[in-house]
């Protein structure tokens, strides 16, 4: 994700379904409109489970990277 | 308005506990209205400390309970209550307590779980969950 600020991560790997939405939740909520937050988590649901929240919530959805095996980093903007 | 969720909480084991609490937490964070209705097991495992030993197992998963038990552990993953704690935080959950499972074992709200915010009867439960969705745990 190049050229991307990311305002605030936070790395959430260790934590169990449905923790590392709980985090992006938290994240989001702390963050400035405009802003753009990431968590990193190596659960494979988190994979589908954020993004889903994500849609809902009607943020948007930058963009998910491999960090490492089996760990991803999911980025949202908070655009309202 | 947004949907609804309801739970009917009749077990007290820690796998139904769980499943309770995840549950609540992914519906609330789509934003669900989620109603926990705390009744029987359910509302003797929300005694204040009760968490702190609780280690029963669903008997139609005992054969997995001491190795689901001791997984929980060895990873560190939350507690059930901890887990609901984080569902209210960013959602609508509420919990509320059966009367009738109340007046049977002489139990007051202050007995229970700072979470449970009420004491309602099922009629109460039946008609605030009768537009949405019900789990039975």
């Amino acid at each position: 994700m190049d050229g991307i600020k990311i305002t605030k991560e936070s790395d959430a790997r260790g934590s169990f379904c449905p923790g590392p939405l709980m985090e992006m939740i938290r994240l989001v909520r702390s963050a400035k409109v405009g802003d753009v937050v990431a968590v990193i988590s190596g659960d494979e649901g988190s994979k589908k489970d954020i993004p889903a929240w994500i849609q809902k919530a009607r943020y948007e959805l930058v963009g998910m990277e491999e960090v490492t095996a089996g760990a991803t980093r999911i980025l949202c903007r908070k655009n309202h | 308005m947004s949907e609804k969720l309801s739970i009917v909480l009749f077990s007290g084991t820690v796998d139904k506990l769980m499943a309770a609490s995840i549950i609540a937490s992914g519906a609330a964070a789509m934003q669900k209205e989620v109603t926990i209705f705390a009744t029987f097991y359910g509302l003797f495992a929300l005694r204040k400390g009760d968490w702190k030993q609780n280690r029963r197992i669903s008997k139609d998963c005992e054969d997995y309970g001491a190795q689901f038990l001791q997984v929980l552990e060895a990873k560190k993953a939350p507690n059930w209550l901890e887990t609901l704690q984080s569902a209210m935080d960013i959602g609508n959950v509420k919990v509320k307590a059966c009367g009738l499972t109340m007046d049977l074992l002489s139990i007051k709200l202050e007995d229970l779980e700072p979470i449970v915010s009420e004491i309602v009867g099922v009629a109460h439960f039946v008609e605030e969950a009768s537009d949405g969705q019900i789990i039975f745990l």
